[in-house]
């Protein structure tokens, strides 16, 4: 066992560099080294991006079989560098493909993946959260072998640069077609967007608090008022009663605008991970525990159906 | 095609959880509990299968006596048969001691196909259908909208990030998870409450799968979270609160 070993996602390098963060805590906990990997060329921006920050050796995994991601191709070759280099942690970002590849991966070393992490503490231990948010929880890995974590995009603050040596090793595992079962398409986007919730300054969204698609026009009229563009939580795409492009979150929507007011939304953190970075966020829930007050500045406790009325005549008022 | 869905039952959305004195768990004397609603989805993709392609559709869930009821939903919506694994120490395994579960009582069904939920509503683990494939020696495929059988396998719509798509074809027996909103969910008819209760359920212990907890990973206490920022409530009538609201929009937040 030597160190901490921080696999990147070439494709998603902030929360790659979050990650390397996360990595940087846990080799000061434990006093261990710190190594990073990612699938693909050693000239790739993720290698050169890393040049400079704390870790001073990367191994760039390469293997034709490799070129587009599979989950068999993936574990081949993360369990072959684990083999190798015997690390003691093992950190990833907490993206999609991590959650499809790594639970195996661990499974393999007969582990479990300590997975979408908030925050590493001395021990350490890890923190993750329960109930959609609504509980944080401390988890410990025990016994011998090493330990498998995720880090949850947003919980780690980059590291800045500072010059220093870093090596880039080659890493070939050892890969044949016949052991890749899946057979993985293009992605592809599920239509042409025609709203650009990203740029848009004002933002109100709607989540399941709304209870039915009758009551979509509710808060359409509080957008109106507030010139603002109507978004919404999943659930709300799901059954239709909005179009998917219109979805915040993990699975739709980055966005970042001056004011995000979340209607009937209780905040799990699939939605919150989409619209944290809000210069001002203002919940209105009948749930004063949602989450969703936890990342608000203002907070109304009650029922949608009252605020939401008052709070568009009173702009409509104002606007006279 | 012969299904296997692997269901978990999970307290009620809008439940009010509170830790309990152990301060390592949460009070579930007075929770209300219900099918985790990716689970849910999953059931209604193995259903739709069935309805097109026939064959048989098995629901399994490991927890304590409670999941009957959550089982019988399934069966009331049209499962054939379902596999109870009673164990009172779910808390105590990790993802992969739950996983050994459930793969013991899979494997002498021999299905073509294994769903699950993508991950569950309590824990969130989003681990247990992968680390099942892992067990069963299977291919698997995750965050799955809709699956179509072809004569060789499956062909599955991959949810990605950010609004992308991928379309993945892979050979069967497979694991697929499945992810929410892929299709409507159906109700039980009548009809499919009455019929439920005839159904098979079969009960099996972890100590008859033979497969102890040993985990690797422990869950050492559970905490309310902290408040990433100071929310003002502006409490009043909701007229005086949002009257309030635009106040501070406009004069103090500075965003309107």
């Amino acid at each position: 066992m030597s160190g901490v070993l921080v696999v990147q996602e070439a494709a998603r390098n902030r929360i790659s560099f979050e990650a390397l963060a996360a990595g940087r805590v846990l080799a000061d906990i434990t006093g261990l080294s710190l190594e990073t990997a990612a699938v693909g060329d050693p000239n790739a921006d993720i290698f050169i991006e890393t040049a400079g920050l704390p870790p001073a050796t990367a191994y760039a995994v390469q293997h034709p079989l490799l070129q587009n991601y599979t989950a068999d191709g993936y574990v081949l070759a993360f369990e072959q560098l684990i083999q190798k280099l015997q690390p003691s942690y093992i950190v990833f970002p907490h993206t999609y493909q991590v959650r499809d590849f790594v639970p195996r991966l661990a499974a393999r070393f007969g582990q479990v993946l300590i997975g979408d992490i908030t925050a590493i503490k001395a021990g350490p231990s890890f923190d993750r959260q329960l109930f959609q948010g609504k509980m944080n929880a401390t988890y410990r890995h025990q016994g011998d072998g090493p330990c498998f974590v995720s880090v949850q995009a947003g919980a780690f603050r980059q590291d800045p640069p500072a010059a220093g040596k870093f090596t880039i090793y080659h890493f070939v595992p050892e890969i044949s077609a016949n052991e890749i079962r899946t057979r993985p398409g293009r992605p592809y986007r599920a239509s042409s967007q025609t709203v650009d919730l990203a740029s848009a300054p004002l933002i109100v969204s709607v989540g399941r608090g709304i209870k039915d698609a009758e009551n979509i026009p509710l808060v359409q009229e509080l957008a109106t008022a507030l010139g603002a563009e109507l978004a919404a939580s999943r659930p709300i795409c799901d059954n239709g009663w909005l179009p998917l492009e219109r979805q915040v979150g993990s699975s739709g929507q980055t966005v970042a605008p001056k004011l995000y007011l979340a209607v009937g939304i209780s905040g799990a953190i699939q939605h919150l991970v989409g619209m944290k970075g809000s210069q001002c966020v203002v919940a209105i829930n009948k749930d004063p525990d949602a989450p969703i007050f936890e990342v608000a500045d203002y907070g109304i406790v009650g029922d949608l159906f009252e605020v939401v009325p008052e709070l568009t005549a009173a702009l409509k008022a104002a606007k006279q | 095609m012969k299904i296997v869905v692997a269901i978990k039952q999970v307290p009620e959305r809008d439940a009010q959880v509170r830790i309990d004195a152990t301060g390592k768990w949460i009070e579930e004397a007075d929770l209300q509990f219900a099918l985790n609603e990716s689970d849910a989805y999953a059931l209604e993709e193995a259903l739709q299968l069935k309805d097109k392609h026939g064959g048989e559709v098995i629901v399994l869930s490991a927890g304590p006596e409670r999941v009957g009821s959550t089982i019988r939903e399934a069966l009331a919506k049209g499962a054939d048969r379902a596999i109870q694994i009673v164990c009172d120490d779910l808390g105590a395994r990790d993802a992969l001691g739950v996983a050994r579960l459930l793969a013991a009582a899979i494997r002498p069904e021999n299905p073509d196909l294994i769903l699950t939920g993508l991950q569950s509503e309590d824990l969130g683990l989003g681990q247990t259908g992968v680390i099942l494939a892992e067990l069963l020696g299977l291919p698997h495929a995750t965050l799955i909208l809709h699956v179509e059988k072809t004569e060789t396998g499956l062909t599955v719509k991959r949810e990605l990030e950010e609004g992308w798509f991928q379309t993945i074809e892979l050979p069967t027996p497979a694991v697929l998870t499945i992810q929410s909103g892929g299709n409507k969910l159906r109700y039980a008819t009548l009809m499919g409450i009455k019929r439920a209760k005839t159904k098979e359920v079969r009960i099996l212990t972890a100590a008859e799968l033979g497969v102890d907890a040993a985990p690797t990973v422990v869950l050492e206490q559970v905490a309310l979270p902290q408040k990433q920022k100071s929310t003002q409530i502006l409490s009043g009538s909701p007229k005086e609160a949002a009257a309030a609201l635009i106040e501070k929009l406009k004069f103090e937040a500075r965003v309107l």
